[in-house]
């Protein structure tokens, strides 16, 4: 009724970015860290042994199930081993991951071939190709783009969405894509529209991103259908109910479906790798990520091969400055703290950020004074420390009323919270205690996730956890109703439960702590 | 595999470098250019109050929590706000005791048996003002005239202290300091007498000045005296986002838009609305007061409500209760309805129907 605008915190919430540096190419590191696990769904399973040479772009995993998608060797060189490596989970727990010495000749693997004329194939060839490209949605959901591409029976898809925002706050990647390579994303688009066939793109750009904008108008102009509008420099436009918004007016919930209004979205990054696939047969190789914070003498955006470690990215940027004790894989609300600079970079990451001590981010926790901050921060109209009280009492099926599922985990609340209290924290051990007990679970304080596995015979399979994005990005995947086989499948479900297992026995650990 | 000594914590990463310490501390800044003008105004007697006062709180807080065997948190400056917010709406010549009754009755009462900072229902600083009103009618009414520092009519130190030590002046020479009444509580003695506004106040309001008002050359509690100072902190409060415009604008239209009606249709027996806006504990209430987070509507929506309701009362408890003033009681009573409120108020849901 007084229309009260719920949203981010515009760029309050930027991490240090980087002065709009132009996109560079890192040199190749020595060795590559390839994990198998790298989008939602089935992980790929390895078809190299060691000592093989590889060619540039040559498969190196397989991908065995319509969900999944393969994996590619980045460069030309030897696999080296097959082995378990870091990965950036908070947990420190490793993965299967193929590791390969790159022998610097760059050499293109046969297997290698761009479509003769691709906007006139058939669509199932074209989904086929960008399938065998390895190519997943490059925000930080990292879902395969083929099934995104593979609208159900009977749906139908009028309206292209391209979202031309970061992902998060104090990132660049985008925006200059858009200014560099606006011509590819175009290219991409037309494959996307060809293969829904939709008749009509909007791209939003947020205001003030004016090179941006103009790039992509001069790209956009005379494409049949294709539009490029300025939307509201309102984060977090990676949620994309906040981007279908501001391009079309309509208020969706988290849990709507979009292709039941006919939209579809996809960002600028993904556009680009498509491009790739369909007219060069480049399968996804590389991608861009901001390095940037305080604690990284040179901040830039760099171009680097999936797998390079941490470590290669930040002595590219001058090296991590002294007393620098944060290190995280991804933007700075959403992103992973890491402990090593040995994990590599993933189809999934954004950025590296680091930040200095000085940022002050932990303090003490006080209780909440009800000053209404994080409820006027929250993009999706939620009222957080109402939520955040319930959680502490227990009272979860309340919390539930409160739509706790319409979280999108973006963080902000968090941010604003004069408090300092962990609200996405407890939002995230809320939905994982939830979810276990709707999968009909025993209650998750009992027994720990080994038990769970084992019970489901599924105790032999490699430790793989999936990061919150990759869990939520499958959550995302059963509700759009696309047929993922892994991700109703019995493994995943014991890798969630196991999840849920494993967050309420930190909760109570620390609860035991703080006694 | 090479462990760095990287901190493991999970996101968000960022912060906007807020604590619940800077809000307090930015609140009792906001009070300061307020507080100074009471001690001008009524000389030495005020600044004894305001330090009685903020210290009771202090030293109580810091007790009770010791007796909870919980962390002593009066570096969070929350107490120390409560016994500044307290000491303002005390009489300039409140006696002692009365000072440490109710610093210690708004800590302990107000605020800790609830479970502290956070969890009390209801402003403890103004519900402390009720006890006290309801307990000590007399000496909370007691409005000496006001006796601005440096001038002739101000009190020694050593004055001051007799007078707030020993609860009654000592001087004779002082004996009638306790006799003036507030312009509400005249013209609600006087018209509940059955006389007009006019000639309850003087004609055309004679004895009651508005510039003087303004100014705060009028009697009255600490705070009620120096409401345009109190407007500065405002101001600055909003301009630090501490508080939002939503309490103090919906509280101030809820008193005045009626007392423009009630004064439209009879200006015989309802006094302007500049006459409820100058006198009083209005603007003091609307913006320090009111806004209080802990015991405010968490939604900008219920905010707005919450307001017009504290407004509303005043009105009406100004107009027919039997107390002359009514921001407190106000606020304390709307502060037992903002569980409701919140419930709903609470913001449509991002792509839910209503
Ligand atoms: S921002 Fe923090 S302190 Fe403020 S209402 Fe929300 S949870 Fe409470
Ligand atoms: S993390 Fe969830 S509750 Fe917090 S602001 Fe984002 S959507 Fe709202």
């Amino acid at each position: 009724m007084f229309g009260f605008m719920h949203g981010g915190g515009e760029s309050a919430a930027d991490g240090g970015s980087p002065a709009l540096s132009a996109i560079e190419m890192l040199p190749i590191p020595q060795r590559l860290y390839l994990p198998l696990r790298q989008h939602a769904g089935y992980p790929s399973v390895p078809c190299v042994t060691v000592g093989q040479k590889v060619g540039k772009g040559e498969v190196i995993g397989r991908a065995d199930v319509w969900g999944s998608v393969p994996l590619h060797a980045p460069t030309s060189g030897t696999v080296v081993a097959v082995t378990a490596c870091p990965t950036g989970h908070p947990t420190g727990l490793t993965q299967l991951a193929v590791v390969i010495e790159p022998d610097g000749a760059e050499r293109w693997s046969e297997a290698v071939q761009g479509m003769v004329d691709p906007l006139n194939a058939a669509p199932s060839l074209l989904r086929e190709q960008i399938r065998a490209a390895g190519i997943v949605g490059l925000g930080d959901e990292c879902f395969p783009s083929h099934l995104k591409l593979t609208p159900p029976r009977g749906k139908r898809v009028d309206l292209l969405l391209i979202n031309g925002a970061e992902c998060e706050p104090g990132l660049s990647v985008h925006e200059r894509l858009m200014v560099e390579r606006a011509n590819e994303i175009l290219s991409g688009i037309q494959i996307i529209m060809r293969i829904v066939s939709a008749k009509q793109c909007f791209i939003g750009i947020e205001q003030g991103k004016s090179a941006a904008i103009q790039a992509m108008t001069q790209a956009a102009w005379g494409v049949a259908g294709v539009r490029v509008q300025g939307v509201p420099a309102m984060r977090p436009h990676g949620v994309r109910q906040q981007l279908v918004a501001a391009l079309t007016g309509k208020n969706l919930s988290l849990g709507a479906r979009l292709l039941d209004r006919r939209l579809l979205v996809h960002n600028v990054s993904t556009a680009c790798s498509i491009h790739d696939a369909v007219w060069r047969g480049r399968p996804l190789l590389s991608r861009v990520l901001t390095v940037a914070g305080g604690g990284i003498a040179r901040p830039a955006n760099l171009e680097a091969l999936i797998g390079t470690p941490l470590r290669h990215l930040i002595d590219h940027c001058g090296g991590l400055q002294s007393g620098v004790d944060q290190l995280f894989l991804g933007g700075p609300l959403l992103g992973q703290a890491v402990n090593t600079q040995d994990v590599p970079v993933l189809k999934s990451s954004t950025a590296v950020l680091s930040f200095l001590p000085a940022a002050g981010v932990a303090k003490p926790q006080q209780p909440c004074i009800r000053c209404g901050r994080c409820v006027e921060a929250c993009p999706m109209g939620l009222v957080p420390a109402e939520m955040a009280r319930r959680v502490r009492k227990g009272q979860l099926m309340r919390v539930a009323e409160l739509q706790l599922h319409d979280c999108t985990e973006c963080g902000f609340c968090g941010f604003v919270c004069p408090s300092h209290i962990p609200l996405l924290d407890t939002f995230r051990y809320a939905k994982w205690v939830l979810q276990a007990e709707k999968w009909g679970r025993q209650p998750p304080s009992v027994g720990g996730g080994h038990a769970l596995s084992e019970r489901d015979g599924t105790a032999g399979e490699p430790a793989v956890v999936a990061p919150p994005a990759v869990v939520m990005a499958e959550a995302v995947a059963v509700r759009e109703e696309v047929t993922v086989g892994s991700a109703s499948g019995k493994g995943a479900r014991a890798v969630r439960a196991a999840h849920a297992a494993r967050a309420a026995k930190a909760a109570k650990a620390s609860r035991d702590q703080a006694k | 595999m090479s462990q760095t000594n990287q901190l493991m914590k999970s996101s968000p990463h960022v912060h906007d470098g807020d604590s619940v310490t800077n809000v307090m501390e930015a609140v009792i800044w906001a009070l300061m250019p307020a507080t100074a003008m009471a001690v001008m105004i009524f000389g030495w007697t005020a600044l004894l109050v305001i330090v009685i006062t903020t210290l009771s709180c202090l030293v109580t807080e810091h007790l009770f929590l010791k007796l909870r065997q919980r962390p002593s948190a009066i570096a969070d400056r929350s107490a120390a706000l409560t016994g500044i917010l307290l000491a303002l709406t005390l009489p300039p010549h409140a006696p002692w005791w009365m000072c440490v009754a109710g610093g210690v009755f708004a800590i302990l009462v107000g605020k800790q048996v609830y479970g502290g900072l956070g969890y009390n229902m209801f402003n403890p600083a103004l519900i402390a003002r009720v006890f006290l009103l309801i307990s000590f009618p007399a000496q909370m009414t007691a409005w000496p005239p006001v006796t601005p520092l440096f001038s002739e009519q101000s009190y020694s130190l050593g004055d001051s202290i007799a007078i707030v030590m020993t609860g009654k002046v000592g001087a004779p020479e002082l004996a009638d300091a306790v006799s003036s009444a507030t312009p509400l509580g005249q013209y609600r003695t006087e018209t509940g007498l059955g006389k007009t506004v006019q000639e309850a106040l003087g004609g055309g309001y004679g004895g009651y000045d508005e510039v003087r008002a303004a100014g705060g050359l009028i009697g009255g509690s600490l705070g009620e005296t120096v409401r345009c100072w109190g407007r500065w902190g405002g101001g600055y409060l909003l301009r630090k986002k501490v508080i939002t415009w939503h309490i103090p604008v919906s509280m101030l239209a809820g008193c005045l838009v009626p007392a423009t009606i009630f004064w439209t249709y009879d200006p015989a027996h309802f006094p302007d609305p500049t006459f409820h806006l100058l006198t009083g504990g209005l603007i003091i209430g609307a913006f320090f007061m009111a806004t209080d987070m802990v015991t405010s509507p968490i939604t900008s929506k219920g905010q707005i409500i919450f307001g017009l309701g504290c407004g509303l009362l005043t009105y009406l408890i100004r107009t027919w209760s039997g107390y002359p003033e009514g921001v407190s009681f106000a606020v304390v009573i709307m502060n037992a309805v903002v569980p409701l409120i919140d419930q709903y108020t609470r913001p449509r849901v991002y792509g839910h129907m209503a």
